[in-house]
């Protein structure tokens, strides 16, 4: 396995280049949900092997190995425990593993900075929304787009420069009410983000991570505490954004609706990928079916 | 129909009220009035009240400039920097060695470096953003607390060091310098305000401030410094408000608010904190050198941890996250903490005779056996200086339980070059079209969430425990560790929040 995925990493190389190239004139594109500009169905996007994370005695990730195809939803499950958050941590450098590479795009990611993930591409949700509560929704969405001039502490102060800041930001606003257009939650843009409720929360998060034009999403448990209608909207929202070429990977715990919405499932138990597959194959597996399912289905 | 003219008035002035420059100038002109009339109490000269007001506005606009350096640390991007006081006395003793004369003249004096006044002002604000960098490189990687322990202790090492013998007086380069040691440094340059007092347009001010308020020329020039100690704080305020108000300042915000959250999102916290750091230290250091570097002298006792302590009082009491809220902060506390015992003290002295007090607290406290409170009244009057602390200390709880944001801190001050709200284009409607989604449910399901969103959330996990069934025990132990990490890497955040509502 170890080898086809070389195999792939050295030809996608070039494509990751290509889209690094084109990245710097994104920003100025109107369109906040525009569809990815690189067509990578069928590709690997994201290739975790033998990933090992422990902490003091305890082995939370234990040579976890799996790949996501581009352009897919994956579905990633496991009982409490097995590693499945740990895993996106190792991923995203919240964690530095202990053994093992990340690879996004055929590059090597193992152990890179938390913020430079985000400039790959590849961005994240957290398991309980992390919201800036004393911000407003407009000023969350604002935040993460990528090169902003005004970042720059000198250009945001200079007379001359600022112009140029307010002028970016303009065009940043009107992406942003985009999104919060896409999402339908323009009436609470002027709201405190820690107002809102559970389910706003949720989908604020969603729309922040799009903001800064990732090609592929990390939501964790990105149902928990989210009305049945709200929930249905969310999914809507993600088989969106999954037509237009983003790529997906969800930890769930809602058996039912990852079978229904993913197309690949892996499955998560002590710290490795105990089996993965199209979602039929997967409940049929019998050690799925002792280890997570506990042989009540 | 009185009323509806009265709420109409009402709603008048409180949209006047909305503007920061009129917040600013009620609440300072109101300090104005008090201690005008406090002057007019004590039976002050025309002249004895304008230099009070005066003295109010030099010690506002001091305290502004480093409340509002404070805020952008704490404030903005929830840096925790007691250190204050340090930042401050690197940046004054910086310029004072380098502004005085390379040739010592009388016999207790240190030599400097002798170089422009300009230059040396520069040297100390560089030097003490330098400090700041050096102080923020290790320590921003430790956690609110840990952070605000060494700035502290970075302060106090500051201060000692000044003290110390070692530095006392020293050779670098050839050149001989010294801090003075606890003896302190005394200023043998030229006034440095001269270059205005110089100025032919000078003199006439001079008479102008005689012919006004029968001020004298020494008076006279106080003013103009005064003056200009506003100016140079309008503009801190210009620059910290264009800091705040700016894709920068957001990322500081989104710092404050979950920095785990933002390095998600792709924002490198750490450049930014220290570029924070560095600029907030920076103005420290000149608001220090403003602060002092036309007195006499200077000694390390000014710059004691207390000064620190002031200046958090003057922020919590604006504000913390409001720039007008700062300078508010530094006005109420200047004219009611910091100056208002004294005056009072003054002001009851002269309406009503108190007496001798007795000399110690026994002999205060002794009377109270035989029923006889006077001593005791006499001997707190006396001792009302030593009171403020005791003052600032009940005024800082009250704040803390009553109105823990303080004036303004409410955090609302938009964080972006433009203001937010409606949409720039106001033709743009429905281009974000392709995903609209079009199901029926679209107006209801916002406002129906609060409610069902709780039911929601009990459903699923119900519905987890279910289908995990044996598995969930199996893994139980584990994840419970793996949830103790990942929460204490939530700590200072929710610790520092926490620190901001209480």
């Amino acid at each position: 396995m170890s080898d086809s995925s070389t195999d792939v990493q050295s030809t996608e190389t070039d494509t990751a280049t290509d889209t690094a190239d084109t990245s710097p004139d994104a920003p100025t594109d109107a369109d906040a949900v525009a569809p990815s500009a690189v067509d990578r169905t069928g590709e690997i996007e994201l290739a975790v092997d033998g990933l090992v994370k422990r902490f003091g005695g305890i082995t939370a990730v234990d040579g976890a190995s799996f790949e996501v195809e581009s352009g897919s939803i994956t579905g990633l499950i496991g009982p409490n425990g097995a590693g499945k958050s740990t895993t996106f941590h190792c991923i995203t450098g919240i964690h530095q593993p202990d053994e093992g590479t990340v690879a996004f795009q055929g590059q090597d990611i193992t152990g890179i900075a938390p913020y430079e993930c985000a400039d790959y591409g590849l961005v994240r949700t957290f398991q309980i929304a992390r919201e800036m509560a004393n911000m407003t929704v407009l000023e969350n969405l604002m935040l993460p787009a990528k090169h902003q001039q005004g970042e720059a502490l000198w250009r945001s102060v200079m007379p001359l420069a600022r112009r140029e800041v307010e002028a970016q930001e303009r065009e940043l606003l009107e992406r942003v009410w985009d999104t919060l257009e896409f999402f339908e939650i323009e009436h609470i843009a002027e709201e405190k983000a820690g107002n809102l409720s559970g389910g706003q929360r949720k989908l604020l998060e969603l729309a922040r991570a799009l903001m800064t034009e990732p090609e592929m999403l990390l939501l964790d448990e990105p149902f928990a505490g989210v009305n049945p209608t709200l929930e249905q909207k969310l999914l809507e929202h993600i088989h969106e954004l999954r037509a237009d070429g983003y790529t997906f990977l969800i930890v769930e715990h809602d058996m039912d609706l990852i079978m229904e919405h993913c197309e690949h499932v892996i499955v998560m138990h002590q710290g490795s990928v105990l089996a993965e597959g199209v979602p039929g194959q997967v409940t049929s597996n019998e050690q799925v079916i002792e280890a997570y399912l506990g042989g009540e289905v | 129909m009185s009323s509806t003219a009265n709420a109409e008035r009402r709603t008048q002035l409180e949209s006047l009220w909305e503007h920061d420059a009129v917040k600013i100038i009620a609440v300072i002109g109101a300090i104005y009035i008090v201690y005008a009339l406090i002057g007019l109490i004590l039976g002050y000269s025309l002249d004895g009240i304008v230099n009070t007001l005066r003295r109010m506005t030099y010690l506002i606009a001091v305290y502004g400039m480093v409340t509002l350096a404070l805020n952008l640390h704490w404030g903005y991007t929830g840096l925790f920097n007691i250190g204050v006081a340090g930042f401050m006395a690197i940046g004054l003793y910086v310029t004072m060695i380098l502004a005085k004369p390379a040739d010592p003249g009388g016999a207790a004096q240190y030599a400097g470096l002798g170089l422009p006044m300009p230059i040396a002002i520069i040297g100390g604000v560089v030097a003490a953003g330098l400090a700041g960098l050096v102080v923020a490189l290790p320590a921003l990687r430790l956690r609110a607390d840990y952070f605000a322990i060494t700035t502290i202790a970075f302060a106090e090492i500051v201060r000692l060091g000044i003290t110390s013998d070692a530095l006392q007086q020293f050779t670098i380069l050839g050149a001989e310098l010294g801090t003075g040691g606890g003896r302190g440094l005394i200023r043998n340059y030229d006034d440095p305000m001269n270059v205005i007092f110089q100025l032919e347009i000078f003199s006439s001010f001079v008479d102008l401030t005689n012919s006004l308020f029968g001020f004298g020329p020494t008076q006279a020039r106080a003013l103009a410094y005064s003056i200009v100690l506003v100016l140079v704080l309008a503009g801190i305020y210009w620059l910290i408000q264009r800091t705040s108000r700016s894709p920068f300042g957001r990322v500081l915000k989104a710092i404050r608010e979950d920095e785990e959250a933002a390095q998600s999102l792709g924002k490198d916290t750490n450049m930014f904190k220290i570029k924070v750091f560095v600029l907030g230290c920076a103005l420290m250091g000149l608001a220090g050198i403003l602060w002092r570097f036309r007195r006499t002298g200077v000694t390390p006792e000014a710059f004691r941890p207390h000064v620190t302590f002031y200046i958090w009082i003057a922020l919590i009491i604006g504000g913390a996250g409001s720039n007008t809220g700062s300078i508010l902060g530094s006005g109420l506390f200047v004219a009611v903490l910091f100056e208002g015992p004294q005056y009072l003290r003054r002001v009851i002295d002269h309406l009503v005779a108190i007496g001798d007090a007795p000399n110690t607290f026994a002999g205060a406290v002794g009377p109270l056996l035989s029923a006889n409170p006077v001593p005791l009244v006499r001997y707190t009057f006396a001792e009302f200086l030593t009171l403020q602390f005791v003052i600032m200390g009940v005024a800082l709880i009250l704040l803390m339980q009553r109105r823990p944001d303080g004036l303004l801190g409410h955090r609302e001050e938009t964080a972006a070059a433009i203001p937010l709200g409606a949409r720039p284009s106001a033709a743009g409607g429905g281009s974000g079209g392709d995903g609209s989604g079009g199901s029926g449910s679209s107006g209801g399901f916002a406002h129906s969430q609060p409610r069902d969103q709780h039911d929601g959330s009990d459903q699923q996990t119900d519905g987890g425990v279910d289908a995990d069934g044996t598995g969930t025990q199996a893994g139980t132990s584990e994840n419970s560790d793996s949830r103790v990490s990942s929460d204490s890497t939530d700590q200072p955040d929710d610790s520092a929040t926490d620190g901001e509502t209480q």
